[in-house]
């Protein structure tokens, strides 16, 4: 029996949240594959930490408000030291559909990839966010392709599954702020196969994306850095 | 001496003794109260040695005596700042291992009970 640790963020998602872990818990998979969810609460100030105590998950509750990084990166923790095999993140949202799981398991096993990453543009299909979003999209997708040479059509989808060989690297270091992009550098410079395989997304259904309007700009410079960062540590040390 | 002399030499030394007793207190720590110490040390010298900056800026091949000062200063502020925020980087890090940390731990206690 292979285990899957289903992520899931969760920063004021009292509304949504209990709708989320049904999903998960209910989700066709392929046989052999079993899949708990593991809910990080970050410290929100609403009673999601109440709603989630009351859910058949494992709750985790941050001390301290930690953003999503380092929320997500809980989530990895304790996948990695519970042995799972695989971890997928989920958002608290209800925007990623547990129903498009089995997809990323089957893509990961047919073709042998480390991380698999549930893609809104591969064909378009379902909900294609805001223009300014699909364009900071498609230039993460020219800076990934420059800098490490694959080709990522959703750089910033959260939804992504990667299995214990990547639960190491990232039970030491994840990106702290908007870290999508940046993790993607991370998997390829560490020589996990990535891949992509189209799945379709709801609109959220509840709460606020971490990304606001004014901090789009923000946004860019910052994980452009970190990725150039992340780009200059790696390749280096070697 | 001269009054300015005196006023600088007393802020000096008073300065010095605040610093002195806020690491006996334990509100700073030793390893930051160094670059302190040295500042008002300097200070002190100078109080003292009032043709030591004319000299120095001789020296340095700067004209105006004060322009060291500010020069220096501001160099010395800058690098302080910088070692500063690599403090706060640490600190922000260990303080996130520790908080996922205890959320795992409080998490393991509550499946027990």
């Amino acid at each position: 029996m292979k285990r899957i640790a289903a992520v899931v963020p969760a920063y004021n998602e009292e509304k949504a949240i209990a709708a989320v872990v049904a999903d998960i818990n209910s989700a066709p998979l392929p046989a052999g594959y079993s899949i708990t969810a593991v809910v990080v609460n970050d410290c929100s100030k609403d009673s999601t930490s109440e709603v989630i105590s009351k859910l058949n998950c494992i709750a985790l509750n941050l001390p301290i408000n930690l953003g999503i990084g380092g929320a997500v990166q809980t989530g990895f923790k304790y996948a990695f030291e519970n042995g799972f095999d695989f971890a997928i993140q989920i958002d608290g949202d209800g925007q990623h559909p547990a129903s498009e799981i089995r997809k990323l398991v089957n893509h990961a096993i047919e073709h042998n990839y480390d991380v698999v990453i549930g893609s809104r543009f591969i064909s378009k299909e379902g909900f294609q966010s805001s223009a300014l979003r699909r364009f900071g999209i498609n230039y993460f997708k020219w800076l990934n392709r420059f800098l490490v040479g694959v080709t990522i059509t959703d750089s910033t989808s959260g939804f992504r599954l990667i299995n214990r060989k990547v639960l190491e690297v990232v039970n030491d270091y994840y990106p702290d702020e908007y870290p999508e992009p940046e993790a993607i550098i991370l998997y390829s410079l560490n020589h996990f196969k990535t891949g992509e395989v189209q799945v379709q997304m709801k609109e959220r259904q509840g709460g606020v994306s971490s990304i606001g309007a004014f901090s789009s700009i923000y946004y860019m410079f910052k994980v452009s850095l970190a990725i150039f960062y992340t780009f200059i540590r790696i390749k280096f040390k070697k | 001496m001269a009054k300015i002399q005196i006023i600088a030499i007393a802020t000096s030394l008073l300065f010095l003794l605040y610093i002195v007793r806020l690491i006996i207190k334990g509100k700073l720590r030793e390893e930051y109260s160094i670059v302190w110490i040295v500042c008002t040390v300097v200070l002190i010298l100078f109080s003292f040695w009032r043709d030591g900056l004319e000299i120095m800026a001789n020296l340095l091949g700067v004209y105006e005596a004060p322009n060291l000062i500010f020069t220096g200063a501001i160099f010395a502020i800058f690098i302080y700042l910088l070692h500063l925020s690599v403090v706060v980087s640490k600190l922000q890090s260990q303080n996130k291992q520790l908080a996922q940390d205890i959320a795992m731990l409080k998490e393991k206690m509550e499946k027990k009970s």
